[in-house]
């Protein structure tokens, strides 16, 4: 019955025009998406499929500079997908198919003469489970750098150290460097993948539920350390967390189904939600 | 109501049973060989039989087996005894069977001395003297003994040196020599007259030549040396028999060593199998050609089977576009794994000798044509042939190795901005070599034990050179080569004398196993170290 509701309200707020899935070659603000400031991540119509299967229906959205958006929504709705459109990582799935179009500091990401690899530079990601690669703990965090050709055992020093640093990992690590990354714990190995991406200086960083397997303090001291990047990235944050949807983003999207159902200020969703499914959703009535 | 069976209890039951079977099979297997070869190395104590008919023999026991009456109450006469008797310039054979009823008494003399010579095997017998620079020293005599010990030391370290002049110096004098020639040679077949080259390399031939003529007199000195003083033995029926003591290379009186000695000699002795060359149609001597054959065979297919089979793996899985195409070659890489090893051997002929070698000797050593130089058996074309052998195992293994790494890490890795490339080089393989490890493993103990394609494309019974030595390039992979397997076949198979040969063909057997379970544990330490670097999450 709420979904049924859903589909009404979304029935509702497309405008018939916007339910077509070719791209359109001119940029095309959709009514749904609210005008924020200084915008850098643009998505305009993005529809995806999984082979036959539609699992993005027509996003539009803009997403502020130095900011926090967090996306909120029940399990399957997309969130996961929308976030690897923007670091074109759906590209290596089969059969996956992308409409629409989506740009970054204005340029089209999926232009021809775009640099993927350059691309995945800039929209750094951290995996809602955590991968960290079978190397040592210090060749995770220099991952990144070794890449791009530094190889100096000095600037590797200090941006391994920085980095740690910065993902309040430092104080538990710095002691065994060189073991191997496998052997952290869960939450360390989670925050180690933190610092791998920041390692990078993103402009992006795309967070996939970073808290799922972490204990209230290392949720904390995460909630914490993006607090502190906000000043420097861009951050997107998948969630289930509704507490920590509210107390870590500037902004918040409702998804649903492939859709964006609402999106405003993070205050907004959850004091003053427009819709009727967001207020259930926020509140824990549904979902 | 209570059940004596659960359902699943048959089946662990059986599969236990099964497991047990196998560990007892290759325990009992290790078990003989190992017990077969290290025995017959044991100085046995020498025993003086006494026989009915008079005639004596001094031997040691090899061998007890029932004759006659089956069933019923055994004795002695129902049984006979098998000696080594050694001697097989005088009696023809070594061993000796006798009825057990034959015997009339057996006594263990302190002063039979058992001595092991270069030529025709073991003498049994008594010291009857020494002849030391003419002068002559009998045999009772308390030190007489310790004395031929001690001059048998010495002709040794002459031998030695013998050897050395022989492989080493004039080795080097031949080895020129052909250089030389072949350069001689080389200049006639392009047609090139240049006399100044050509009198350089006849007078380098001179050179060499001469310096020959000053190593054969230092030869002929040695020799000499090493046959000046002599002993003479008399065997048990009394035949005397002079032996120079060039031809001794060790003295030993069994019956009058203690235990503690024993082992010395022993250990003294599997070193000396171990280091020394094969004698005597490799029935005596050591094994150490071969040895260094089987090891160097398998590093160079290990060297060369990795990167192919990892390549090949690494396309199959990573970069080919998964379809038919690529489902085809998979199933005729498992079936290549299944092929009999000879249709590798008679390929390896055909492609690596006969083709490659052969446009490799046209091209490269003209002059040394029409004898070839690649383009005949060699320890590359070997370890080529096994390369192609085990390179299915390696596939495999690999391409296991690569689908069970997380796709997270390789989205991880990417998500960063890495290449593909830089993606399979840098995580996919590290975290995938404990399987490709396993893979190599797999392949060497393939190889280790792999005979059959050896014996056409480059082992040999007995191996003039080492593929390794100090002449320029060191490494000379076209040389022909010695290996255990084939070494166990040629010793239990074509040797005159198999008796004798029989405790080798244990020893090397034993050795191969050695070797075969040496090698793959280096695998497995290394795989293991490589697992703990970077074992897997607990999370
Ligand atoms: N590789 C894929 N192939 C086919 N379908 C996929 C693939 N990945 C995701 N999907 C489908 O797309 C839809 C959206 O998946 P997505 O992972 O984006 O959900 P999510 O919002 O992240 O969910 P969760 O909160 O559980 O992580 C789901 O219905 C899922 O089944
Ligand atoms: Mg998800």
């Amino acid at each position: 019955m709420a979904s049924g509701e859903a589909m009404a309200q979304q029935q509702q707020f497309n405008t018939p025009g916007t339910n077509g899935v070719s791209p359109s070659p001119e940029p095309r603000r959709s009514e749904k998406a609210i005008t924020v400031p200084d915008p850098l991540v643009e998505v305009e119509g993005v529809s995806l499929f999984y082979g036959a299967k539609q699992a993005l229906r027509d996003v539009c959205m803009n997403i502020p500079k130095k900011k926090v958006t967090a996306f909120i929504g029940p399990s399957g709705c997309g969130k996961s997908t929308l976030l690897r459109c923007f670091n074109r990582l759906n590209d290596l799935v089969d059969g996956c198919r992308v409409e629409g179009n989506i740009f970054i500091n204005g340029k089209s990401i999926f232009d021809p003469d775009v640099d993927i690899t350059d691309l995945r530079k800039r929209v750094g990601m951290v995996f809602q489970k955590s991968n960290p690669f079978p190397k040592s703990i210090y060749e995770n965090v220099a991952y990144g750098a070794r890449i791009a050709g530094v190889n100096k055992k000095l600037v590797l020093d200090e941006l391994v150290e920085k980095n740690l640093k910065r993902a309040a990992l430092w104080d538990e690590v710095s002691d065994r460097l060189n073991d191997s990354a496998m052997g952290l714990s869960g939450g360390q190995q989670q925050r180690l993948c933190i610092a791998r991406a920041v390692a990078v200086e993103p402009d992006v960083l795309l967070m996939d539920e970073p808290c799922s397997a972490l204990d209230p303090i290392a949720t904390a001291k995460i909630e914490d350390l993006i607090t502190e990047l906000k000043q420097k990235f861009t951050i997107v944050i998948v969630t289930h967390n509704m507490q920590q949807a509210s107390r870590v983003s500037d902004y918040t999207a409702f998804m649903y189904i492939g859709d964006i159902v609402e999106f405003d200020t993070t205050e907004k969703i959850f004091l003053n939600p427009g819709k009727k499914h967001t207020e259930d959703y926020v509140s824990g009535k549904f979902g | 109501m209570p059940r004596l069976w659960k359902p699943g209890d048959a089946y662990i039951w059986i599969s236990g049973l099964a497991l047990m079977a196998t560990l007892v099979m290759i325990g009992g297997l290790l078990f003989l060989i190992a017990t077969k070869g290290l025995g017959a190395m044991w100085p046995d104590d020498i025993g003086h039989y006494t026989l009915k008919d008079g005639s004596v023999y001094l031997g040691q026991l090899r061998g007890r087996e029932l004759v006659r009456g089956t069933s019923g109450v055994k004795s002695n006469s129902d049984f006979r005894v098998k000696l080594k008797i050694g001697n097989r310039d005088l009696y023809g054979l070594d061993f000796k069977w006798i009825d057990e009823s034959e015997i009339v008494s057996i006594d263990f003399p302190l002063d039979a001395v058992i001595l092991e010579r270069r030529e025709w095997g073991n003498y049994h017998g008594y010291l009857k003297e020494i002849r030391k620079n003419g002068q002559i020293i009998l045999g009772s005599s308390p030190d007489a003994f310790a004395m031929l010990k001690d001059l048998i030391r010495d002709a040794n370290k002459t031998y030695e040196k013998i050897l050395k002049i022989e492989k080493g110096e004039i080795g080097d004098i031949n080895y020129g020599i052909e250089k030389q020639r072949l350069k001689l040679r080389g200049l006639s077949i392009r047609g090139e007259a240049d006399p100044e080259k050509e009198s350089k390399y006849r007078l380098k031939i001179e050179q060499y030549e001469a310096s020959y003529k000053v190593s054969e007199a230092n030869l002929q000195r040695l020799y000499t040396e090493l046959n000046r003083n002599k002993v003479v033995m008399v065997s048990t029926d009394g035949r005397e028999k002079v032996l120079p003591l060039g031809k001794i290379v060790l003295a030993f009186r069994p019956n009058d060593m203690g235990v503690a000695e024993k082992v010395g000699f022993y250990v003294k002795r599997f070193w000396g199998f171990i280091s020394d060359e094969p004698r005597e149609a490799n029935t005596e001597g050591g094994i150490f050609p071969a040895i260094f054959g089987t090891v160097l065979m398998v590093l160079i297919m290990s060297i060369v089977v990795m990167p192919f089979g990892v390549i090949a793996a690494l396309y199959l899985r990573e970069y080919a576009k998964q379809g038919l195409m690529v489902r085809i070659v998979r199933i005729c890489v498992n079936n290549l794994a299944g092929v009999p090893s000879i249709v590798f051997g008679v390929f390896g002929v055909g492609f690596f000798l006969y083709g490659i070698g052969g446009i490799i000797d046209s091209v490269f050593f003209k002059e040394a044509l029409p004898n070839p130089t690649f383009g005949t058996g060699g320890i590359l074309w070997a370890s080529l042939t096994l390369a192609l052998l085990t390179v299915p195992v390696v596939i495999v293994a690999t391409e296991e190795g690569l689908a069970s790494v997380p796709r997270n890490i390789r989205e991880g890795s990417l998500a960063l901005g890495a290449t593909k490339f830089e993606t399979t080089w840098k995580v996919v393989i590290p975290s995938a070599l404990p399987a490709i490890l396993t893979g190599l493993i797999l392949a060497i103990a393939r190889a280790t034990g792999e005979v059959a394609p050896l014996m056409i494309t480059g082992v040999v019974k007995l191996a003039p050179d080492l593929p390794i030595d100090g002449h320029f390039p060191f490494l000379h992979l076209e040389r022909k080569f010695m290996h255990l397997g084939f070494h166990i076949y040629d010793l239990g198979f074509q040797s005159p004398n198999s008796e004798a040969a029989k405790p080798m063909v244990f020893m090397t057997a034993f050795l191969l196993i050695l070797i075969v379970v040496i090698l793959n544990i280096t695998a497995i330490v290394i795989r293991n170290r490589l697992r703990k670097k970077y074992a897997t999450s607990a999370v």
